[in-house]
């Protein structure tokens, strides 16, 4: 903190002194915001589009395994690998596939977000009270309008809980898609490591993304479930 | 109640006719089990009549119900709604035929009161001002605030979730109506009072109704007809409530029933059905000759002190009948002061708890009408009645 | 087609790696080979187990305690969120610029990697220990730290297991871009791939993947060794 001070006191050899110092100068930052710019969007663009694909293809598959019991452990056990194999090195597995790329970078991506939305979508459906499914369908419900009426919209709470972790952790996982040809902000960190400057900015911004998209999805989530903020009368 | 008129003539319901049910040696085996669950039931239930099923635990009659809308299949025989099996007809158009209410009620916690209860009418397609002017209908007629349709089952107390049920279960107006214990997670003294509103309710829909229940006096006091059901599915015995408890068919029946069966027989009548001894009734201020007039004229051995409007004030005392006039001197509070809508099995239980051999009966404006003795209730007792009223009428 | 049998051709190129010796192509020294290999493996263990040791001393007391007197919840389950909003790249980066260099500092940012989710399943997992049971335990008149050894702990390791595994799988993955704060790892293939070639790299991908899974699977051994039979079987997770 005091080497904070004393380098915003030495003004007179300006940002000279601060980067060759390795310090943090927030004039440096100010001058040269603009080279994050397009890391900053390559990464939102990787973020959303690996959590879009990934979310459509889990949840598809959640639906299916919910009424096909036996397709749980092996969907488990496959997207629970996927899930497991660190993602740098799946960069590099599917180099010789795919090449360099947003390709690579996306199919990595989503083959870790995966599990995550599975294991949610298939708790929250599981959650749903036996009597409720009872009662929908003695009420004359069909397999199909009891899904969709009734137990999709119960497991919400839970589908969004896992997409808030599945977001923050992709945020996470971009920061190293660099290594597969996909840019994002972790380019922008590994090109200076030892300078705090850069590192605070682009580390600070895929923070500050992660936090902003659990937010985003933390208000979508109280939109969409009104019925668990209604407080009981007694 | 022109609010059910309309649903009758030019309203939203649809078939304001009951069906009439009937099982045809309906039998249910699960595979693997060497008892089946429900073996061979026969019994017709005619239109707008509440039949209970009720026995031990394991007796098959949540298993009967539930074959009624093919939530359980049935394994051989048959069960005809209006004459056509349950069997030809699709299962979730069937449901939608049938009202469904079990005991934990099962309401929908993402949906408000009214989307609940409209429930079945979205999946038939009424347009939505008729589901409105319906929804308002039903609220009215289970007794709900009309300001509950936008509240969530969360905010609701366990009897207002009950009755919102009921009205889910009415909102097509179907012909046939089945409940699971559906006043079983309700506490005693709100159960009483649903069960109440339930049979005034049942009075003006007149429905046919299967209700399951494990406890015989509320079958006694809900049903028209009653089947009593044993272990391995098998039917016992059915019959109307006062049949059933004086002519028991067997051993398991007169058990089930209990003992005390003679003074089950209590909640099937009401203090007005039986004679009433005349009631001594002297004012203060009267002159005392007429008063032991009265006095010795009544099979009451004292006369009953009552106020200008006839409500009794207490058992006169021998000091209240010196000199000319009466005075104001009791030997006895009124107590118990019986109404004419009591049933006699709290009649009776009122009697004894005072220990009191009488006591004066009052009507709706709290005005004497007459003493009741537990000399007559016994004598109800021994009595064979003809025309015992059923439960679902006793209630009213 | 011949993408098919390109890739082949690398995967067989990087499988030989790992057993045979080649010349680097950087020209100089020699690189792959089991022995070679192993130089690079055993620092990845032992860095992680350092850290995964150091967390585990620090956050499974913490949060037996936090959770043992039911206080500072908001502090222990909001502990994951934040730690996986944070890149591991963005962590490991910010201590080099910050701090250093080293294998101390690095193990450093690796212990407070695999922290969060130790911690919040450390806590989560006495906090649902049945409230009954400790009632009773307490009746009979074991002390708060008995409670804890005897009762709450056993009961809670299903779920403290669950968070180390989650940490160890975690910390062998970012062990991999150790070599950018000057320890060499299994990373170091794949940062310096001039060094090792693209074979090497592809070659460091498959055992660092390799590991990954087996820590994966032999700690969800454990965890299902620890599970009392009495406890249920599907059990929620705190954090995936």
């Amino acid at each position: 903190m005091i080497g904070l001070l004393a380098q915003l006191h030495i003004r007179e050899n300006p940002t000279q002194s601060c980067e060759a110092d390795n310090g943090f100068c927030p004039d440096w930052i100010a001058h040269n915001f603009d080279r994050y710019v397009d890391p900053f969007f390559q990464h939102v663009y990787l973020t959303v589009v690996a959590l879009a694909i990934g979310f459509l293809i889990s949840f598809g598959l959640a639906i299916i395994a919910y009424r096909r019991r036996w397709l749980i452990n092996p969907v488990t056990q496959v997207t629970g690998i996927l899930y497991t194999i660190p993602s740098i090195a799946a960069f590099f597995l599917l180099l010789p596939i795919t090449g360099r790329g947003n390709t690579t970078a996306l199919i990595a991506l989503v083959s870790y977000v995966l599990l995550i939305i599975f294991r949610n979508v298939l708790t929250g459906l599981d959650n749903v009270p036996d009597e409720t499914r009872d009662a929908g369908r003695g009420m004359g419900l069909t397999d199909r309008q009891l899904l969709w009426r009734v137990e999709v919209p119960l497991a919400l709470p839970e589908i969004m809980a896992g997409l808030r972790i599945a977001s923050t952790t992709t945020v996470g996982l971009a920061t190293l898609a660099f290594f597969a040809g996909a840019g994002g902000l972790g380019e922008q960190i590994f090109s200076d490591i030892t300078f705090k400057s850069n590192v605070v900015v682009a580390g600070g911004l895929a923070v500050l993304l992660a936090a902003v998209l659990d937010g985003l999805i933390l208000v979508a989530q109280r939109l969409v479930t009104p019925w668990t903020r209604a407080v009981a009368a007694r | 109640m022109s609010a059910l008129d309309s649903a009758h003539t030019t309203g939203p319901s649809s078939r304001p006719d009951a069906a009439t049910l009937a099982f045809r040696s309906a039998t249910k085996r699960y595979p693997g089990q060497a008892e089946p669950a429900v073996d061979g039931l026969s019994l017709e239930v005619p239109a707008g009549e509440i039949c209970v099923l009720v026995g031990p635990s394991g007796c098959g009659k949540t298993t009967a119900m539930r074959m009624v809308n093919r939530m359980i299949d049935i394994t051989a025989g048959d069960i005809l709604l209006d004459g056509r099996s349950v069997k030809e007809r699709r299962p979730a158009e069937l449901r939608r035929e049938i009202g469904y209410a079990i005991q934990q009620i099962g309401l929908f916690p993402h949906m408000s009161v009214a989307d609940n209860i409209a429930t079945v009418p979205r999946l038939l397609g009424w347009h939505k001002s008729r589901i409105r002017a319906r929804v308002d209908e039903l609220l009215d007629l289970v007794g709900l605030d009309r300001e509950t349709r936008a509240r969530y089952p969360a905010q609701l107390s366990g009897g207002q979730r009950q009755r919102v049920g009921v009205a889910r279960a009415l909102a097509v107006d179907p012909p046939l109506m089945l409940m699971d214990e559906p006043f079983g997670a309700i506490d005693p003294i709100n159960r009483e009072r649903l069960q109440n509103e339930f049979l005034r309710l049942q009075r003006e829909i007149r429905k046919t109704i299967v209700f399951v229940t494990h406890d015989i006096d509320e079958a006694i006091k809900m049903g028209d007809r009653i089947a009593i059901m044993q272990q391995g599915g098998k039917l016992a015995q059915y019959a109307p409530p006062a049949e059933l408890l004086m002519f028991p068919n067997g051993r398991f029946v007169e058990d089930f029933v209990g003992a005390d069966r003679a003074l089950k027989r209590l909640a099937l009548q009401r203090v007005r059905d039986v004679d009433l001894w005349k009631a001594p009734l002297v004012r203060v201020g009267e002159p005392v000759a007429e008063a032991r007039a009265k006095a010795t004229d009544s099979e009451v051995p004292y006369p009953l002190l009552v106020d200008d409007d006839g409500r009794p004030l207490g058992w006169l005392s021998e000091r209240g009948l010196v000199g000319e006039r009466v005075q104001h001197e009791l030997r006895s509070s009124a107590e118990p002061v019986l109404e004419t809508d009591d049933i006699l099995r709290d009649a009776l239980s009122d009697l004894l708890q005072e220990e009191a051999q009488y006591g004066p009966v009052v009507d709706g404006r709290g005005q004497v009408v007459g003493v009741l003795s537990i000399e007559m209730l016994a004598h109800v007792l021994r009595t064979d009645p003809d025309q015992v009223p059923s439960g679902a009428d006793a209630a009213a | 087609m011949t993408t098919t049998t390109a890739a082949l051709g690398q995967f067989g190129d990087a499988i030989d790696f790992i057993f045979n010796q080649h010349e680097s192509p950087s020209g100089g020294a020699q690189v792959g080979g089991l022995s070679k290999m192993w130089d690079l493996l055993w620092p990845h263990l032992k860095l992680s187990g350092a850290a995964m040791g150091v967390a585990c001393a620090v956050s499974i007391p913490i949060g037996l305690w936090l959770g043992h007197i039911g206080k500072g919840g908001f502090l222990a389950i909001n502990a994951s969120n934040v730690g996986r909003a944070v890149p591991s790249l963005a962590l490991i980066a910010f201590f080099v610029a910050y701090i250093g260099v080293g294998f101390t500092n690095l193990m450093l940012a690796l212990v407070l990697l695999a922290i969060p989710p130790i911690l919040t399943n450390a806590y989560t997992g006495v906090r649902q220990v049945d409230r009954d049971t400790v009632e009773s335990a307490r009746g009979m008149g074991l002390t708060g730290a008995q409670v804890v050894r005897r009762v709450e702990l056993p009961l809670a390791l299903p779920l403290i297991f669950g968070g180390i595994r989650i940490s160890a799988v975690n910390v062998v993955a970012t062990a991999t871009i150790a070599p950018l704060a000057g320890v060499v790892t299994l990373g170091d293939p794949i940062i310096n791939v001039n060094t090792y070639g693209d074979e090497g790299r592809l070659a460091a991908a498959i055992v660092v993947a390799l590991l990954a899974v087996v820590t994966e699977v032999s700690l969800g051994a454990v965890q299902r060794a620890v599970t009392p039979r009495g406890l249920k079987i599907q059990r929620r997770e705190a954090t995936p």
